[in-house]
C-alpha cells in the first residue's frame, strides 16, 4: 500500500463519549481518583489548529529492538522469565480507517508482577533481563506488533485485597493532539478482570470488552510464542476541517 | 458515535497508573540502554526562531500535594503561529521547532520543565485570533481520562483580553487558572486538579 492510499485525514474530531463510555473522572472505588479528579465540569471549546494537528513520528526515530521486549534489555544470549507472547493489532479511527504513523508506547510488569520502578516495592523480584517497555509506529495499514512476556497480576493498595489483572499499559499518539489516548490491555479469560476496580471505572461492559485482547492462534509462532490480538480505535475525524469553515480560508 | 452504525466506538481510556515514566521517559527514570533518548525531550535547537522561554510547573492534587508520577505533554505553534504538522494548512512551520514536548514530573519535587519558545497567535475556526498559549496534556495515576488544558502568558494583556475562550472564562471567574506566573527565565504554571482555584480542563 502506498502513502497515497492512506492519506492523513484532516478535519476536526468527533466528540468523545464521556458520559457513558469513558470512565468518569471521579470513581471512588478507585481511591487514587478521589483527590485527583477535577470536580468542575470540563469546558467544551471549538477545535482549532492546535487540537487537530500533531507531530509526525517517523520510523527513523525507532531502534531495531524497540518493539521486542524479549531482547531490548536482556543480556546477550539471555531472555526474560515468563510466557513468551506476541501482542499485535491494528489502530483504526472511528470511520474504520487504518491510522498510520501512530506512536504506540507500552509498559508493563514482569512475569512476577513487578515493575522496574523505584517506587514499586512488591515482593516479587525484578527480572535482570526485562525492562518492561517498548514502542513502535503503526504501518500504512495501521498495524503494530510487540514481542514480550505475559505480565503477572499484582496486588496494589486500594481495597483490602485488590489485584490487578495481567495488563499492558498503552499510550497512543495519532495524528492530532486531541486524539491522544492512554489505556490498558487485558487478556481474554482472566478472572481478575471483572474484579478490578480500575477496569470497573468503565461503566459499559461493551467498552471493557474493547480492552480485552483475544488469543490469536493464527498469529502464534509454533514452539515459540502465543499471540494476542488487540485492535484499538482512536477518535475519528470529520471530512471537513472544522465544524464551521474558517473565515478567510 | 454509538448511534451511527457506520462509526466505531473509541477505545475507552484507562488511567496511566503510577509507572507511566517507564514507558514514556525511561532514561529520565534511570532505565538506560533501551532507547537512545526519551521522546519529546528537545523542542528547540540553535536555529529555532523566537524568544526562548522556560516553562516550569507542578500538578497539584486536591490537598495541594504535587503529583510526582504524572507525565505532562505540550503542543504549541512556532513563533509565527504555525504548527509543525502535516495537518497545518496555513503555511510551513519553522523546521527547527518540534512543537511537541514531554516532561516527567520529577519523582521528588513534582516539577515539570520545558525549554521552548513563545508561541505565536492562532485563529479559531471563525477567524477570531486567540492569544498566545501552550496546549497541555496530563496523564497520571488517579486520572481516568488524561486531561487537556492550556497555558496563557501574563505579559500578553492585550491579546489575552481579546481571546474568545479566555475572555469567556474570565467572565466566569475561572480564567486566571490558565494564566502562568512570570518566573526566572520564563514562566511557572501550577495546575490544580481539584479544590480552590481548580484549573479549567477542556473537552476538545
Ligand atoms: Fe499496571
Amino acid at each position: 500500500m502506498t502513502d497515497d492510499d492512506t492519506p492523513r485525514v484532516q478535519g476536526s474530531f468527533y466528540p468523545r463519549r464521556r458520559d457513558d463510555w469513558h470512565p468518569p473522572a471521579l470513581a471512588p472505588q478507585y481511591r487514587s481518583s478521589t483527590l485527583r479528579a477535577p470536580r468542575r465540569a470540563l469546558i467544551s471549546i471549538p477545535q482549532s489548529w492546535g487540537e487537530i494537528t500533531g507531530p509526525v513520528f517517523g520510523q527513523n526515530m525507532l531502534g531495531e529492538l524497540d518493539n521486542d521486549l524479549l531482547r531490548n534489555f536482556a543480556r546477550p544470549g539471555e531472555s526474560p522469565i515468563g510466557e513468551r507472547i506476541i501482542v499485535h493489532g491494528r489502530v483504526l479511527d472511528q470511520n474504520a480507517r487504518p491510522v498510520p504513523g501512530v506512536l504506540v508506547e507500552i509498559w508493563q510488569a514482569n512475569a512476577g508482577g513487578r515493575y522496574r520502578h523505584r517506587k514499586d516495592g512488591y515482593t516479587a523480584p525484578l527480572d535482570p533481563n526485562f525492562a518492561g517497555l517498548g514502542r513502535t509506529i503503526t504501518d500504512a495499514e495501521g498495524r503494530y506488533e510487540f514481542r514480550t512476556i505475559r505480565p503477572g497480576p499484582y496486588p496494589w493498595p486500594n481495597g483490602p485485597n485488590d489485584w490487578r489483572p495481567s495488563h499492558i499499559h498503552f499510550s497512543l499518539f495519532g495524528s492530532g493532539f486531541a486524539q491522544r489516548l492512554v489505556t490498558q490491555m487485558y487478556f481474554e479469560g482472566d478472572p481478575l478482570i471483572e474484579r478490578c476496580p480500575i477496569v470497573n471505572t468503565i461503566p459499559d461492559p461493551a467498552a471493557v470488552d474493547m480492552l480485552v485482547a483475544r488469543l490469536d492462534m493464527n498469529a502464534s509462532l509454533p514452539m515459540d510464542a502465543l499471540a494476542w490480538r488487540f485492535d484499538i480505535v482512536l477518535r475519528g475525524r470529520r471530512s471537513t476541517w472544522f465544524e464551521n469553515r474558517p473565515e478567510g480560508n | 458515535m454509538a448511534n451511527e452504525p457506520d462509526y466505531l466506538d473509541e477505545t475507552p481510556s484507562q488511567t496511566a497508573g503510577p509507572y507511566i515514566h517507564i514507558g514514556t521517559v525511561p532514561n529520565f527514570l534511570g532505565i538506560e540502554g533501551v532507547y537512545a533518548e526519551d521522546l519529546g525531550a528537545r523542542m528547540i535547537d540553535d536555529q529555532t526562531r523566537g524568544e526562548r522561554i522556560t516553562i516550569t510547573g507542578r500538578v497539584l492534587d486536591g490537598v495541594g500535594a504535587p503529583l510526582r508520577d504524572a507525565i505532562v505533554e505540550i503542543w504549541q505553534p512556532d513563533a509565527a503561529g504555525l504548527f509543525p504538522s502535516p495537518e497545518e494548512r496555513r503555511g510551513t512551520a519553522d523546521p527547527h521547532f518540534a512543537g511537541w514536548g514531554r516532561s516527567a514530573c520529577d519523582l521528588d519535587t513534582g516539577l515539570f520543565r520545558f525549554e521552548t519558545i513563545r508561541p505565536g497567535r492562532v485563529p479559531l475556526p471563525d477567524g477570531r485570533l486567540q492569544a498566545p498559549h501552550v496546549n497541555f496534556w496530563i496523564a497520571a495515576r488517579g486520572v481516568n481520562v488524561a486531561l487537556h488544558t492550556r497555558m496563557y502568558f501574563p505579559d500578553e494583556e492585550a491579546a489575552n483580553a481579546e481571546d474568545p475562550i479566555l475572555a469567556r472564562l474570565m467572565a466566569e471567574g475561572r480564567g486566571d487558572t490558565l494564566v502562568a506566573k512570570k518566573a526566572e527565565g520564563g514562566f511557572h504554571f501550577e495546575i490544580r486538579l481539584q479544590g480552590h482555584g481548580e484549573t479549567v480542563f477542556f473537552d476538545l
